[in-house]
């Protein structure tokens, strides 16, 4: 069981979350100028690192804030978290 | 009539020693035999005073088996519990003795009680600073020196009693006793006995079951929950577990009377019993000495020490002194018995292979000594990596990421002194403190220790005494019959790794999850591989530690309690009408009302018919409801929904469909505007929490720069639905105000009124076809409101219906429910709900895939109505639908699936609806519907079967 530090109301337990897979995958400002490639893209594929990950939580039975978090997924730890609209760490 | 035996028949009990209370008996039966014990026993110590050496028998080979250990690393005495309480399997070592006990030993499967289990179990949280895994000299000077800081502080052992390999030794005991007393006086101490610690996840999270009440027996309070889940955050863990000794594999090394040596000197010790008259000690360290001495101490005949080491060191010279027999260099290699152990067959071992003649050695007990196992179960499960230690002969921890320190034996520290010391350095680090000495005070003075005796010889690796035969009697898994043989099967397999080894005998993977076999499986491993132990490394350790019983895991979420149950504002006018229930997600929903002697189908049938012919009322109170508010709302909804919501125009409603980006159904419902900043969005039954969800996350993700608010408004309404061509009459009489023609109050539109007296916004929504209403009314009038519309429909015969009646009325008119006729896969358009889906927005949720290449290939699956030739076949939801018959060969090419299949009383036939490849090309076709060893013709139908003009919605 994860703690996440939720950045609006301090580190809970995992089970207070829900994942919501890789951040910073914006929706495309103009998805009929996107050729089928693209799109899927878009849609479908997402990076699978072994290291550190930016992914979106949210705080769904408390806040209700979506938030990312940087967590190595080799071990679980979470590197950073940091509220929509703020810039990640950069991690080396 | 069993066998009875005196109260006072104790005959391997010593005559004094140990901590147990010899002014108390208890009577306890075993096998149907009646026993007596002492409190302070265990079933294993008791069984042993009493004699008894075989407790059960193998799982595969039904071989005879005795109490092997002390503790959790039981291998072989498993035991099932009758009385006072039921357990399926648990050993016969950890099992407290209480008065009435009733238990049979195993035959290495356990059996599930036949009643149902009456005990209650629960979980708590604890937080601290420092948890202390295990109460022995490590554990207690650990724990001591992190509550002297103020820290908070939990610590947790398995046992009954703090203390661990110090209970029952006299001096060191006292030593014990003065550190309990001082944990017990430090308030933000906790500590936690008969408490295992059996799982160790990420960022210091662990769960430990604390064992309440078995070992009060019958008198437990009924108030106290049997067992208890903890589950405990730590800022900094302490691991002292300890070690437990392993066996060694030689020729029947399983037979009763066989036992690790530290067992037998836990069993005089501390429960002041003698495994046995004459014992053989088998050794390859310097503990095997120690034990002989306790026994023969104890009056226990030592009849050899046996040491595979050809330099025994100072203890051997000890053991001389002492008059026992050490034949250093020697190894036994046999046993002998019927069944249980009356004679040890020893002989010299030269370069790990015995030669020479072989010496019988009478004994009715054999000590076992292989070296010692840190036990590093936790470490691992934390995620810590081990290495092998070669002078230790153990796999000692390395290093781990979370901020955990292993401590004591458990690190491989094996004298008493310094056990102490690391235990107390540990707490205090762990406490974030610099232990000093005055902190400390007389924690890091050690208790005396026996053992020490200024020097000691190295212990040697030794797995296995090969002979005199096939190695099929050398046990290295006990519990699982495991032998050298199979090793070598599986070496001779081909396998070379721990972890295909361990599957492929299932060694290690029993009750004990290899506590006395897991590092012996890798060294006899290592040995017919011909490679060395630390190469080939251990398993990988995985929660739980011990078992842990699904009644505890499960706490008091079972039963009613399992998952929340709701119920609307009218539950009790569904009871009182004798409804019969479905879940819905959550929710109970009434499903149909039968009369007196009607079954499902006579009342579904007859519910119909109101509907259709009269009128109807049903509980739509669970749709999901959504209050969408701010300047921005119709942007928003626009965004998420296919078609367009920004239009509509106050006072109107809108059927509406959601996609997710892939251009597949969400959900649907309809969308009312209340305001011009304003919307309540309803949604299906299950999806309210789901949508609610998606809306809050494209605001919060996508567009915070809108400016919205959504709340969930559900449990805000209650909803009646109103159905059939005399609702508008029934409805006038309730609400005189409200505009009764259609071009006053049309179809899609909603007005606030009064309904029976009460405030209520009434919609014009069919989800039948119809005339219909839905009234809406805050919860507390919905069962005023109910009531009087029955009495105002009475006159016309007005009659309750349920969900599947609903079901039967949408599908009638081909109206799709998301869920049921969808399943992530489905567009609007396969539905047949491109009407639903703007062509003028430059954008939606969903539109940009509608046009990718396989989202608008002709052939995809459509929904499509199915009629049975044989207008009385009820086709099975879930049926395939394939084009041929006879059914080619397979694969057959399947077109879809049915997804609803209903009788319809209006169509006077059974239907169905079904997900047909390139579905609308075929209607009027025959295609199959395969049912058992049966093809069911049917024809391909449009998907509305009933007023297909729509003439019906407005009366």
């Amino acid at each position: 069981m994860l703690l996440i530090p939720c950045p609006w109301c301090g580190p809970r337990d995992e089970a207070e979350f829900t994942y919501g897979g890789q951040a910073h995958v914006p929706y495309p400002r103009d998805p009929a100028a996107l050729t089928d490639e693209e799109w899927a893209r878009y849609l479908f594929f997402r990076d699978n690192p072994k290291g550190p990950h930016a992914e979106r939580w949210c705080h769904t039975i408390s806040c209700r804030r979506w938030f990312n978090v940087v967590r190595d997924t080799a071990t679980n730890e979470v590197l950073a978290a940091y509220r929509i609209g703020e810039a990640g760490p950069v991690i080396s | 009539m069993p066998r009875q035996l005196p109260s006072s028949a104790h005959p391997f009990r010593l005559p004094t020693g140990g901590r147990i209370d010899r002014s108390r008996t208890l009577t306890f039966r075993f096998d149907g035999v009646a026993y007596t014990g002492h409190p302070g026993d265990t079933l294993a110590s008791a069984l042993l005073a009493c004699g008894v050496r075989q407790v059960a028998t193998s799982i595969k080979l039904g071989r005879a088996r005795g109490v092997f250990g002390v503790g959790s690393e039981e291998p072989n005495a498993l035991v099932r519990i009758e009385a006072p309480y039921a357990e399926a399997m648990v050993t016969a070592t950890t099992v407290e003795l209480c008065e009435g006990l009733v238990a049979f030993g195993l035959p290495g499967r356990g059996r599930l009680p036949d009643g149902p289990d009456p005990a209650r179990y629960d979980a708590v949280y604890a937080h601290c600073d420092v948890l202390v895994v295990g109460a022995g000299p490590a554990g207690l000077a650990a724990a001591l020196a992190a509550a002297r800081t103020g820290a908070r502080v939990v610590l947790a052992d398995e046992n009954g009693e703090l203390g661990g390999s110090l209970l029952g030794r006299g001096a060191a005991d006292d030593w014990g006793a003065r550190a309990r007393d001082e944990l017990a006086g430090f308030p933000q101490t906790r500590v936690l006995r008969r408490t295992t610690v059996f799982g160790y996840y990420d960022d210091n999270y662990l769960l430990a079951l604390e064992r309440r009440t078995a070992h009060l027996g019958a008198a437990a309070p009924a108030h106290v929950s049997r067992e208890r889940v903890w589950r405990i955050r730590a800022g900094r863990v302490v691991l002292a577990t300890g070690a437990h000794e392993r066996p060694i594999a030689f020729a029947d090394n399983d037979r009763p009377g066989v036992m690790l040596a530290s067992a037998a000197r836990a069993y005089v010790h501390r429960f002041g019993v003698a495994p046995g008259r004459r014992a053989v000690v088998f050794t390859a360290c310097d503990s095997g000495y120690p034990a002989a001495l306790d026994l023969a101490a104890a009056g226990t005949e030592v009849a050899a020490i046996v040491d595979a080491r050809p330099q025994a060191g100072l203890w051997a010279q000890r053991a001389r002194d002492a008059g026992l027999p050490v034949r250093a260099g020697h190894a036994v290699t046999g046993t002998s018995g019927d069944p249980c152990l009356t004679s040890v067959a020893v002989r010299e071992l030269r370069d790990g292979e015995p030669t020479g003649p072989v010496a019988v050695v009478d004994a009715d007990t054999l000590l076992v000594s292989g070296g010692w196992n840190p036990t590093v179960h936790l470490f691992s499960q934390a995620g810590g990596t081990l290495r092998h230690d070669p002078a230790r002969v153990a796999f000692v921890p390395r290093e781990c990421r979370q901020a955990v320190e292993v401590v004591g034996s458990a690190a491989g520290a094996f004298t008493l002194a310094e056990c102490v010391a690391d235990g107390a350095r540990a707490g205090a680090r762990a406490a974030n403190r610099e232990a000093t000495e005055a902190d400390l005070g007389h924690v890091l003075a050690p208790p005396p220790d026996p053992d020490d005796i200024g020097g000691g010889a190295p212990p040697v690796p030794l797995w296995l005494v090969p002979g005199p035969d096939e190695p099929r009697t050398h046990f290295v898994d006990l519990q699982r019959d495991v032998t050298v043989a199979d090793l070598r099967r599986a070496t001779g397999a081909g396998l070379s790794g721990v972890e295909h080894l361990k599957r492929y005998t299932t060694a290690g993977t029993a009750h004990d999850q290899g506590r006395t076999s897991g590092v012996l499986t890798t060294g006899v491993a290592a040995h017919l591989l011909g490679v060395e132990v630390s190469a080939l490394g251990t398993t990988t350790y995985r929660p739980p530690y011990t078992p842990v019983p699904f009644a505890a895991l499960a706490g008091r979420d079972r039963g009613a309690l399992h998952d929340p149950v709701r119920v609307t504002a009218l539950h009790d006018q569904h009871l009182a009408r004798d409804a019969v229930f479905e879940n819905v997600g959550q929710w109970k929903r009434p499903w149909y009302y039968p009369l007196a002697g009607e079954d499902m189908a006579a009342a579904v049938a007859r519910e119909c018919r109101a509907a259709r012919e009269g009128v109807a009322f049903m509980d739509a109170s669970t749709l999901g409801k959504i209050d969408v508010q701010g300047a921005d709302a119709g942007v928003f909804l626009d965004r998420l929904y296919t078609n367009m919501i920004s239009t509509l125009k106050p006072g109107r409603i809108r059927y509406g469909v959601m996609c997710r980006a892939d251009g597949m159904v969400l959900d649907d419902g309809t969308v009312l505007r209340t305001a011009d900043d304003r919307f309540l969005v309803t949604t299906t039954t299950g999806n309210a929490a789901a949508v609610l969800d998606w809306m809050e996350e494209w605001l919060q993700t996508e567009w915070p720069q809108l400016r919205v608010h959504c709340a969930s408004v559900t449990e805000q309404w209650a909803t009646v639905a109103l159905v059939g061509p005399r609702s508008r009459d029934v409805l006038s009489a309730l609400a005189p105000q409200l505009p009764s023609s259609s071009d006053d109050f049309p179809f899609m539109a909603w007005r606030d009124t009064r309904v029976a007296g009460v405030a209520a916004r009434v919609c014009r929504i069919s989800f039948s076809g119809e005339l219909a209403y839905e009234i809406n009314v805050p919860p507390w009038y919905a069962p005023h409101v109910w009531e009087a519309i029955a009495r105002a429909g009475a006159p016309y015969g007005i009659t309750p219906y349920g969900t599947e009646t609903m079901h039967v009325l949408r599908a009638e008119k081909g109206y799709p429910v998301v869920g049921q006729d969808t399943d992530g896969t489905v567009t609007p358009q396969d539905l047949g709900l491109g009407w639903a889906v703007s062509a003028k927005k430059r954008d939606f949720v969903g539109k940009r895939s509608h046009a990718r290449a396989d989202t608008a290939r002709p052939d995809r699956k459509q929904l499509v109505a199915l009629l049975p030739d044989d207008r009385h076949t009820l086709l099975p939801e879930g049926g395939q639908v394939v084009a041929d018959a006879p059914l080619p060969a397979p694969p057959v090419p399947m077109l879809g699936h049915i997804t609803s299949s209903y009788r319809s009383t209006a169509l006077g036939r059974t239907f169905a609806l079904a997900l047909v490849r390139g579905g609308r090309e075929r209607v009027g076709q025959r295609i199959y519907v395969p049912v058992g060893s049966v093809l069911v013709p049917v024809t391909v139908a449009e998907p509305v079967l009933y007023d297909p003009e729509g003439a019906r919605r407005d009366g």
